[in-house]
């Protein structure tokens, strides 16, 4: 299914070493070391306020790093970030906003079509390309606001899509949305994983982890080694709380075999 | 009807009804959507420093009103961006202070303050010809920067942080469209007066954001409405004899709160 790995692009498209980030004087972010490689889907989980969001904006440039590197296909944040797709969580949502499903999709060509550029017939072909990968071509001229969740998010992502990303960043893409619906973004992912790198936050790691090819654990502190399910010894430096505070209702694939690997933090 | 075309003045004013009304839809689409309300009214009363500095210093007090416009409107703006949190409470501060300054530079001049009262509360019947050309160009200069720099006007109204990430220059474009809003507040003060400024600026646009979903439409139809009020308003007041500004004020508000019944819970008489 994979394309084959060439040679001539760099297998590691992200690089965090020795990372620390916060906001006035405040640390969320504590020596975080992560290697992300190419056709990776990483998802990383972890408690609110546990540095998952603060981490994006690091590697989109948002917030500068108070020490550590990043690299993004080899370049600085600033050269590099044009590599990645972003696809923010919801947070608020105005329904009212004047916009429709393709005006917001092509918003992706603005790093290409810079000021005083008009957008192209090139950029037009893009965006419907995007819109159709996940399935939203035929509500293009809808307005934002009468979409449902799901549709909404799809929307988001055939953004992220039109700037032709290597990565693709994606906070909380199902927060917003119920069970059914998630099932089928995640299906959209896998999909767009076989060309795209993506790495995902989110809250929710039943779901994440039965979706992703491997798992990490966020709390300040990043435990990520490439593992493809979380190991109870990850959630507890993660959550630095008793397991079974967490393992309650979650379904059977979160937690492979105990293990007995050690787990450096 | 039709004799009062013949004065010169009532021409005049409808005139500047209608140029107004152009920038007012365009400006205000982007003061609703991107929720600045507070912020233009800061800037409107703020222009009432430079309407007593220019009373002081002798010279026309509308240079007086662009200077401390745009001066609010840039220090409004950066407060905005750069803090992190009570941007309200500085913006707040500000606007008292605009017009805490006007009010003393008018104390400090000595003599008769003619028409003082015409800024606060406007005088669309006192529109001079030499105004109507100055709202022409700043209706043009509004109307082509925003045609030049709509995609990313757009962008930075519906999701800043995208934007950013775009490599859009979010903030040089934010403080050109605060400068925007300011020339728009000057234009305007003419018309309905600082004070009700605010109200003129939001009210066309919202109305038209409920009935159309692409925000090109959007202003193009709050400026079509800012028209009607303009000029339904003036005759009224013309033959009612009222003041102009404040019956064109409460013809946009009757509209407004009668299309805002439309969504209102069906207890006080909405459709749902």
């Amino acid at each position: 299914m994979k394309p084959t790995k060439t040679t001539d692009t760099p297998q590691e498209v992200i690089s965090v070493r020795h990372l620390w980030a916060g906001y006035d004087g405040e640390t969320v972010l504590e020596d975080v070391n992560l290697s992300v490689e190419r056709l990776d889907f990483i998802g990383l989980v972890g408690p609110n306020g546990g540095g998952k969001t603060t981490l994006f904006k690091v590697l989109l440039g948002l917030l500068p790093p108070t020490r550590g590197e990043v690299r993004i296909m080899g370049q600085s944040v600033a050269a590099g970030r044009r590599h990645i797709g972003y696809v923010p969580q919801i947070v608020e949502f105005d329904r009212d906003f004047p916009i429709s499903v393709w005006d917001v999709a092509r918003m992706g060509r603005l790093r290409e079509r810079r000021l005083l550029q008009r957008y192209t017939a090139e950029d037009d072909e893009i965006v419907a390309d995007a819109l159709r990968r996940v399935d939203m071509f035929a509500l293009r001229d809808r307005p934002i606001g009468e979409l449902s969740g799901g549709q909404r998010q799809r929307v988001y992502v055939a953004r992220a899509l039109t700037a032709q990303p290597e990565i693709l960043l994606l906070d909380e893409p199902v927060a917003s949305v119920d069970p059914r619906v998630s099932t089928s973004i995640y299906e959209l992912l896998t999909r767009l994983n076989e060309q795209i790198t993506i790495m995902m936050v989110s809250h929710d790691m039943s779901a994440i982890s039965s979706h992703v090819k491997s798992v990490g654990c966020l709390n300040r502190r990043l435990f990520y080694h490439g593992e493809k399910q979380l190991t109870p010894e990850m959630i507890e430096m993660a959550y630095q709380c008793p397991i079974d505070l967490i393992a309650h209702g979650v379904p059977h694939r979160v937690f492979g075999e105990h293990t007995t690997q050690e787990v450096q933090p | 009807m039709i004799e009062a075309l013949q004065f010169g003045f009532m021409r005049n004013a409808l005139m500047a009804g209608v140029l107004v009304s152009v920038a007012c839809g365009v400006i205000g689409t982007f003061i609703v959507v991107k929720r600045i309300v507070f912020i233009s009214g800061g800037i409107a009363h703020a222009a009432y420093g430079g309407i007593g500095l220019g009373y002081y210093l002798g010279v026309n007090p509308v240079l007086g009103a662009i200077f401390f416009s745009m001066a609010a409107a840039l220090g409004m703006g950066l407060v905005q961006r750069k803090t992190r949190q009570r941007a309200d409470t500085v913006i707040g501060v500000m606007w008292a202070i605009g017009m805490a300054i006007g009010i003393i530079f008018v104390d400090l001049t000595e003599g008769y303050k003619a028409d003082l009262m015409s800024y606060l509360f406007g005088s669309i019947l006192a529109v001079p010809s030499s105004d109507l050309l100055i709202m022409l160009v700043l209706d043009l200069v509004i109307i082509l920067l925003v045609i030049l720099f709509y995609k990313e006007l757009l962008a930075i109204s519906f999701d800043e942080v995208f934007a950013t990430v775009e490599n859009v220059p979010v903030n040089a474009l934010y403080l050109t469209l605060m400068c925007m809003v300011a020339l728009t507040v000057v234009m305007m003060m003419r018309v309905v007066g600082l004070i009700m400024v605010i109200a003129m600026l939001t009210m066309p646009a919202a109305i038209s954001g409920q009935f159309v979903k692409d925000m090109k439409k959007m202003m193009v139809l709050a400026s079509i409405l800012g028209v009607i009020f303009t000029t339904t308003g003036l005759w009224l007041s013309y033959f009612l004899n009222l003041t102009s500004g404040a019956t064109i004020i409460l013809v946009s508000g009757a509209a407004y709160l009668v299309n805002s019944l439309r969504d209102a819970p069906e207890w006080i008489g909405g459709r749902r």
